[in-house]
């Protein structure tokens, strides 16, 4: 799903998304976690990593500090 | 001077199914972004239009069956975005179906080229029906390829991926009109002996050596 509105809010999805990697996770635990698809997670993901909101770890991902203070 | 011939092309069963990065109404998606699942993709003409509005329904119909085969769905068309949602809600609307799938807004046709979606003896425009059934290591597997007159058959996509699945598990093919349950074709034997040995194997149904039937357990 789509992150960031194009008035550079952030979706309902994205913020979901973000509280729930406060600590790393993979995209397949995020989708069960959040009752998504994986290539929605993959692709929310992408864009969060893009908006510098979300880092990649290894194979899991974690929010940034940019990505905490927009919660 | 000699007309330029423009070649359209098709892609391959067998073959990785073209990579791309894609406007949907679900947002930017990536072929990349299925791989682990199965993937339908299905193009359709033009929104707002009564064969593809059925199809929409089915397609709709049938997800949560892909989606215990392990499967996604994603259809295509070249239409706007906004058209895509406006279409959608009406859908909603008067026919009481949510569409739960990505639709990809391809206005440039990049992925209808790729794809080989647009048959210009049908339409210069519009793509024709055409499905994509790619495996989970993005393996394009089956198409199937529909005219503009002619909605398609949700059992059979559904039918298919069955049969392709079961064929990977269990290393057999599957009989015309093939069905879950049904029995199933011992690859033929490739060699003298193993012809000789098939013929005499209790676990197959063999009408010849190179004609044998069984079933799964």
């Amino acid at each position: 799903m789509p992150c960031v509105n194009p008035d550079g809010t952030l979706t309902d999805s994205a913020r979901a998304l973000l509280r729930l990697l406060g600590n790393p996770a993979a995209p397949e635990e995020i989708a069960r976690r959040l009752d998504r698809p994986l290539f929605s997670v993959r692709a929310s993901l992408r864009e969060l990593v893009g908006a510098d909101l979300v880092r990649a770890e290894g194979g899991e991902f974690v929010v940034t500090e940019r990505g905490q203070s927009r919660l | 001077m000699p007309e330029a011939t423009e070649i359209h092309s098709l892609p391959r069963l067998g073959s990785p199914a073209p990579q791309f990065e894609a406007v949907t109404t679900q947002g930017t998606l990536k072929l990349e972004d299925f791989r682990g699942t199965w993937l339908v993709m299905f193009s359709h003409p033009a929104d707002f239009t009564p064969v593809c509005t059925t199809e929409f329904v089915g397609f709709a119909q049938i997800h949560s069956k892909l989606r215990e085969l392990n499967c996604e769905l994603m259809g295509l068309s070249i239409d706007s975005v906004y058209s895509h949602i406006a279409w959608i809600r009406n859908i909603e609307e008067k026919l009481n179906q949510k569409i739960t799938f990505p639709v990809i807004a391809d206005l440039d046709r990049k992925v209808a080229s790729l794809y080989g979606m647009i048959m210009p003896g049908e339409s210069k425009t519009e793509t024709s029906r055409c499905v994509f059934i790619i495996d989970d290591k993005q393996v394009l597997r089956a198409m199937i390829y529909y005219p503009l007159t002619t909605g398609r058959n949700m059992d059979e996509i559904l039918r298919v991926i069955q049969a392709l699945q079961t064929s990977d598990k269990h290393g057999v093919a599957t009989p015309a009109n093939w069905r879950p349950g049904d029995k199933v074709i011992v690859p033929p034997a490739n060699t003298q002996e193993l012809a000789e040995q098939r013929t005499k194997d209790a676990a197959v149904e063999c009408k010849d050596w190179y004609f044998c039937m069984k079933e799964l357990k």
